[in-house]
């Protein structure tokens, strides 16, 4: 099996995945951040297609979510921007999102021609991934598709060759996770707390726990809820990880909107600097 | 396991990795207690409906109303469960279980308040820790019953997202559930949701058409030609319903809120209704795939209805799935004619409905005498799914501000 983008990504010591949220505050100023966010030492970059029920997600990106759709984003127009990032833009792009908007891609067109025909209208997830592969996306995170429920979507990814990443939560129990990690590919989340996203001043004891689990995969482990300090970073690759992944940190900074592609830059540098720290610190035999 | 969780393709654990744990124990706890009466849970659950909850509920012939649509119309009583609503069927039956589960905390989201005033009642009697999130509209609208959660000592917690309506309360307790799964159970308060709260809530619920199928036997000498219910969440409805579900003969109505039309407002991401069951597309909230007010891009539009309770954007799953084999009807009735409905019933038969159980009755009208030309036979039930104290200040003012003809003046009452 050929390693995947996402994997890739993880090759050269420890990955900084950074989350923005498309069309926040518009699809231009996206475009120039995740630039910044790239030239700022971003490995992979994760963007939010915004959906109006964000239920994992905390104060901060839920705003952001806010903003995005009130500008007018839209499953069309954020692929057109992934399309566009593209063409400049070489670190692998995540489409992070929840199960419905990517349900309803193509289902509109579904259903005209199933009322016609008389037969069920959906078409399940296939259309939104076939046109997010096509676009340039590498991968999906969808925070409300449990494993249990993600059968069609990792079909449709394999059918474009993308990878579908889960979650794993403080609460996951092992025979979960054995589930989860028969299906995973690209890289493994692993949420550091429970709760919602959002920028935290601590790293929670929960994450070494749970990345203590995860010695049974060869897939990289990241981060993320809560990280948002370059000492953080730091914290967490000593502590094991092959990655960080920091979202409320950088919508924080977009929300502020002053000279936010100069900041996220800094941001980013400043956090990457914190992993690789971190790196240095894991003692030699146990670094893959 | 992922079968059962199913009503054809609706239904499922649409929810984030952190909570699927607790989801996975609640599903066990279900199976055990509810389903096989462990510890003699089932027993418990009924001896408090009946001492605390003040089960069995009349069904009531009433005359006036039978005589106005001339046929057999009888109402279900749930306005006199304790605390004034059906929901108190459910929420006890789930606060009952966080205790037998050994949980620490219950939360609660609320439209109309009903659900969280029954559980933070329930939480006072069982002596558990209780908060609840509640719109910051349906605060504004359901100010007696936010003061009766208090008094239970429940927090109260608003919810200013969106339209600060139900899906936003949903929105935020889940948020606070998989913060605090560990010790905390979530009482969801209607057939929504993950598996097993459809399931489960129906099966707390359906002590409603448990009782109703004996007592119309003894009062008509057979099954009704129709039951009509208000739809939601559809936890009233489905609980109105379950038991009825295998005679074929009996119509099952579920009359939900037209609002001010069932056109939707797209550029405002607006539906003037919540009519998820007559007007929504497949798709999945909160999570369960289900019918849902949606965009063609799978954004949840705000709903609306002058009654917070029946103001969601989604619905059971088990009843979009009983909709789509064509064995629940789904109708629905505007604002005026619910606000219509709330006086007649309280002028007629002396029963202050809630204002969403004046959308099944407001249906009843329309089938009746008016434009609907509907057969609902000669024996009808119908189910009276709350009482309407807790409306008297939205109907003061709705129906000044709508010329709701039925409604009385209070001009000379006016103070100078
Ligand atoms: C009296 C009453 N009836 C009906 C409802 C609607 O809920 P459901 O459709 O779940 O019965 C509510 C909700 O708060 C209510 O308070």
């Amino acid at each position: 099996m050929s390693e995947s983008d996402l994997e890739a990504a993880f090759a050269d010591g420890p990955a900084l995945v950074s989350y923005v949220v498309a069309g926040d505050p518009d699809v231009e100023s996206t475009k120039e951040h995740v630039r910044a966010l790239v030239r700022g030492g971003a490995d992979v970059v994760e963007l939010g297609l915004p959906f109006s029920e964000p239920i994992a997600e905390g104060p901060t990106i839920q705003r952001a979510v806010r903003r995005a759709l009130d500008a007018g984003m839209t499953p069309e127009r954020y692929l057109d921007l992934v399309a566009d990032l593209r063409e400049d833009v070489d670190v692998p792009l995540v489409c992070m999102t929840y199960f419905n908007p990517i349900y309803q891609y193509g289902a509109g067109e579904a259903r005209s021609a199933s009322d016609a025909s008389g037969e069920t209208a959906s078409e399940g997830p296939e259309p939104f991934v076939a046109a997010a592969a096509e676009a340039g996306i590498s991968g999906f995170i969808v925070p409300d598709l449990p494993v249990d429920e993600s059968g069609p979507l990792k079909e449709a990814c394999e059918a474009h060759g993308l990878d579908l990443v889960f979650m794993v939560a403080p609460t996951t129990t092992d025979d979960r996770l054995d589930r989860m990690l028969s299906r995973a590919s690209g890289f493994v989340y692993v949420q550091g707390r429970l709760g919602t996203t959002g920028a935290r001043s601590d790293v929670s004891d929960r994450t070494h726990g749970s990345l203590g689990r995860l010695d049974r995969t060869d897939l990289p482990k990241a981060v993320g809820f809560g990280i948002s300090e370059r000492d953080h970073a730091r914290e967490i690759v000593a502590g094991g990880a092959d990655g960080v992944i920091v979202g409320s940190a950088f919508v924080d900074i977009v929300a502020d909107g002053r000279d936010a592609a100069d900041r996220l830059e800094a941001k980013a540098r400043e956090l990457k600097a914190g992993a690789l720290d971190g790196a240095s610190e894991v003692p030699e035999p146990e670094r893959t | 396991m992922s079968s059962e969780s199913k009503f054809g393709e609706y239904g499922g654990q649409y929810v984030p990795e952190a909570l699927m744990p607790a989801i996975e124990e609640l599903t066990d706890a279900y199976e055990r207690y509810v389903l096989n009466n462990e510890d003699g849970f089932v027993d418990e659950f009924r001896e408090r409906l009946a001492d605390f909850g003040g089960r069995p509920t009349p069904l009531q012939r009433a005359d006036r109303l039978s005589e106005r649509y001339d046929r057999e119309v009888y109402l279900k009583r749930e306005d006199l469960v304790h605390g004034g609503a059906h929901k108190l069927n459910n929420a006890l039956g789930q606060v009952l279980l966080a205790k037998y589960m050994g949980k620490e905390r219950i939360i609660a989201e609320t439209g109309a308040g009903q659900h969280g005033t029954a559980t933070a009642m329930a939480a006072a009697h069982l002596d558990i820790d209780c908060e609840i999130y509640m719109g910051r509209t349906d605060i504004n609208r359901q100010r007696p019953n936010v003061f009766r959660m208090r008094i239970h000592d429940a927090e109260v917690n608003p919810v200013t997202a969106g339209s600060g309506t139900l899906k936003e309360a949903i929105n935020a307790t889940m948020r606070d559930w998989a913060t605090n799964v560990e010790d905390t159970h979530y009482v969801i308060g209607s057939v929504v949701g993950p598996h097993p709260f459809p399931k489960m809530v129906r099966d707390f619920q359906s002590v409603i058409s448990e009782e109703a199928r004996e007592q119309i036997r003894e009062k008509a000498g057979r099954l009704p030609d129709s039951v009509v219910a208000c739809a939601g969440g559809g936890s009233n409805t489905m609980g109105a319903f379950h038991e009825f579900v295998g005679d074929e003969d009996v119509d099952l109505l579920a009359v939900e809120a037209g609002g001010s039309g069932l056109t939707i407002d797209e550029e405002a991401g607006l539906a003037p209704h919540s009519a998820s069951l007559s007007a929504g597309e497949e798709g999945v909230l909160h999570g369960a795939r289900t019918k849902l007010l949606q965009n063609p891009d799978g954004q949840i539009l705000e709903s609306h209805s002058v009654s917070a309770g029946l103001d969601y954007s989604g619905v059971g799953p088990e009843l979009a799935h009983l909709v789509d084999e064509g064995r629940v009807r789904p109708v629905n009735v505007g604002d005026d004619a619910a606000l219509e409905a709330f006086h007649r019933l309280s002028k007629l038969e002396g029963i202050i409905p809630a204002l969403e159980s004046s959308h099944a009755l407001a249906y009843l009208e329309r089938a009746a005498l008016g434009d609907a030309d509907d057969d609902l036979g000669e024996v009808v039930v119908v189910n009276v799914s709350g009482r309407g104290d807790k409306d008297l200040d939205t109907v003061i003012e709705e129906s000044d501000s709508r010329d709701i003809d039925a409604a009385p003046s209070m001009e000379v009452f006016q103070s100078e």
